[in-house]
């Protein structure tokens, strides 16, 4: 399915059964127990320290990334606690020049790959996953395992063959390069949510459309697709940011040069340190501001989706 | 300007063309007798789903097995040459030997970490609860080569009797030592495991995420019994609860370990695979693209599937003791 990095889509794998029982009862606010507020002071202190030491390295460089050269490359960013309000040492300048030196360029490829690839599997899937629920042919829940097991195959056995198939049909450097790869590689996930949310769905409604002469079509459109949209929701930020955060594809099929993407941008910036670490830490921020905007914005729709896949109950 | 005005042309190029592709092929179909209606129409709406599959994976994947019996430019049949030439290098031993490390470390000590947040911090009011698990789950929305950057930062280093700006040698100065270039350190494989670490600053998150909405799901009735009967807090911890999620940390071990079979860029950015530090997704993109090597490239993609094999295995034999139960 996915390949690298920090954020993978999550591969959903199916969770374990959990035994049926008589309307367990879930812990409420206040429940006693190893419940809310019974932290003692070791607790506590425990998660600030890895609390901080989860967000330290991020804000040294955000902190880097507004300071000029001279102070990012002699003095730990740290130092400006010390002298915090000497506004000499703070610049805008660094994000200015790594947006001019190609990072600007490099947004405006990466929505050019991004946004087909995050929007076009979304519909195809739904289609199918439509058909996996509610349609009967032979062979569907042996596809269906197909679609399972791939889930869990990292997309590197795809890219050999697929690079000389982009060479022979002229598609290497193209956008449409990657982004049908990411769809293709993107598929087995959506279906898998898709199918499992709408076979969550009431079959009455679906039963009573079908009495009302409606077609598969027009149920399709007119209920499920509706219906379906916080699990639509969860692919496509999952998908989003996935594609975004891609390294690996986009440098194998577009490569680096005129049509980069934001990661090999940054990629390349960490090659050429010469240039100075102000330079790097805001190129890198600047990378990650659209997919922490998505994911803030939207973490409702991913952390569902996160546990949909796998915590039943 | 032109390429954003491509790139929403392409989507409703594609999207349009998919619909309208649909549209026409549903209507052709219901102008069948209602017999063949039924047994074609499923393949019109899974039909476009499942040619992608068949193009971007199943076929490809068949076509690796065959490349990785052929030379690097796939114009004459090599045998098993690939597989033992790999396998007899020093080289490759070591990228197998530090793969297999990340499998021993990254996917355990995720889970633990996750697992560990998860079952603390829901014992911290809701603020505090929801504060904790931002500050954790924020890495997962930054890429492998951000986080890449942001650890390099960290393990910067710099002559001695300058000033340190990486934290790590700052710190390490500070307490007497000189500064040491971390990510050359392959004694004991120590610069792989600092490698680990930005994976599992990056994955915890997730992990948490998972653990802890599992972690909340436990019957409220099975811990007041197991304290009734005497039970501390430790035992009810691992006798009670952890037996009552294992489901969820089977799968998010499963989760990290596909991702560090599949780990890349991390690597890719910081070392390159130097110092010893290489694994066997790197190794694989430098065989490909900078050897140009197809062959090789695709005996360890091979390799790589039959690691898998174990857990699609699993993934199969789970999903379908789950639809039985549905």
């Amino acid at each position: 399915m996915t390949t690298t990095g920090t954020t993978p889509p999550p591969t959903p794998v199916p969770g374990e059964v959990q035994p049926r029982r008589a309307t367990p009862r879930r812990r409420e606010a206040g429940a006693p127990g190893a419940g809310q507020g019974a932290a003692s002071p070791v607790v506590k202190i425990v998660l600030l320290l890895l609390c901080l030491l989860w967000l330290i390295p991020t804000i040294g460089i955000i902190v880097t990334s507004f300071r000029t050269p001279d102070a990012a490359n002699t003095s730990g960013w740290w130092t400006v606690i010390t002298s915090p309000l000497d506004f000499s040492q703070y610049t805008t300048a660094n994000y200015r020049e790594a947006w001019n030196g190609g990072m600007g360029n490099a947004f405006i490829n990466s929505f050019a790959v991004v946004l087909p690839a995050t929007v076009i599997p979304i519909m195809i899937a739904a289609f199918a996953a439509y058909a996996f629920t509610f349609m009967y042919f032979p062979g569907r829940d042996t596809l269906f395992v197909v679609v399972v097991a791939l889930l869990v195959v990292p997309n590197q056995v795809a890219l050999v063959p697929l690079l000389r198939l982009y060479t022979d049909t002229g598609l290497t450097g193209t956008y449409a390069a990657v982004y049908l790869a990411h769809i293709g590689f993107g598929m087995p996930l959506a279906i898998y949510i898709l199918r499992n949310y709408m076979s969550t769905l009431p079959k009455a409604v679906i039963e009573s459309a079908k009495i009302d002469g409606a077609s598969h079509f027009k149920t399709f459109w007119k209920l499920i697709v509706p219906m379906s949209v916080p699990a639509l929701a969860s692919f496509a930020i999952f998908q989003f940011l996935w594609t975004w955060n891609d390294l690996l594809i986009a440098l194998l099929y577009l490569g680096p040069g005129e049509r980069e993407v934001v990661t090999v941008t940054v990629a390349g910036l960490v090659g050429q340190q010469n240039q100075g670490w102000q330079l790097l830490t805001a190129g890198a921020i600047l990378s990650m501001i659209v997919p922490v905007a998505v994911f803030v914005s939207l973490q409702r729709y991913f952390v569902r989706g996160l546990t949909a896949g796998s915590v039943k109950g | 300007m032109i390429r954003v005005i491509n790139a929403l042309l392409a989507i409703i190029g594609g999207v349009g063309a998919a619909l309208l592709l649909y549209y026409v092929l549903n209507k052709l179909v219901e102008m069948l007798p209602q017999k063949w209606e039924e047994r074609i129409k499923p393949w019109v709406f899974a039909g476009v789903a499942l040619a992608a599959i068949g193009l971007f994976l199943i076929y490809p994947a068949v076509r690796t097995i065959i490349l990785s019996f052929a030379n690097a430019t796939s114009t004459a049949w090599v045998g098993l040459e690939n597989y033992t030439d790999l396998l007899t290098s020093r080289d490759f031993q070591i990228t197998l030997g530090n793969t297999l490390l990340w499998i021993a470390v990254v996917p355990a000590v995720t889970v633990a970490l996750g697992l560990a947040v998860a079952t603390l911090a829901d014992r911290l009011g809701p603020r505090g609860e929801k504060l904790t698990k931002s500050a954790i789950f924020l890495p997962l929305a930054i890429s492998g080569v951000g986080a890449a950057t942001i650890w390099r930062f960290i393990y910067e280093a710099r002559p001695a009797g300058e000033p340190q700006i990486g934290l790590l040698n700052a710190v390490w100065t500070a307490l007497g030592f000189d500064p040491v270039a971390w990510l050359t350190v392959d004694t004991l494989r120590f610069n792989s495991f600092l490698l680990m670490v930005v994976v599992i600053w990056g994955q915890v998150g997730f992990s948490m995420v998972l653990l802890s909405a599992a972690v909340k799901g436990v019957p409220v009735d099975t811990l007041e019994a197991a304290r009734i009967d005497g039970a501390n807090e430790r035992q009810i911890f691992f006798k009670v609860t952890v037996p009552q999620i294992w489901g969820t940390v089977i799968t998010v071990f499963i989760t990290v370990l596909i991702t560090v079979l599949k780990a890349f860029d991390i690597v890719f950015v910081m070392t390159n695979g130097n110092f010893n530090t290489d694994i066997i997704a790197v190794r694989f993109f430098n065989e490909l693209f900078r050897n140009g090597d197809n062959g090789r490239a695709a005996a360890i993609v091979v390799m790589l599937m039959l690691a898998v094999i174990p857990v699609v295995a699993y993934q199969v034999r789970h999903f379908r003791a789950e639809e039985a139960a549905r």
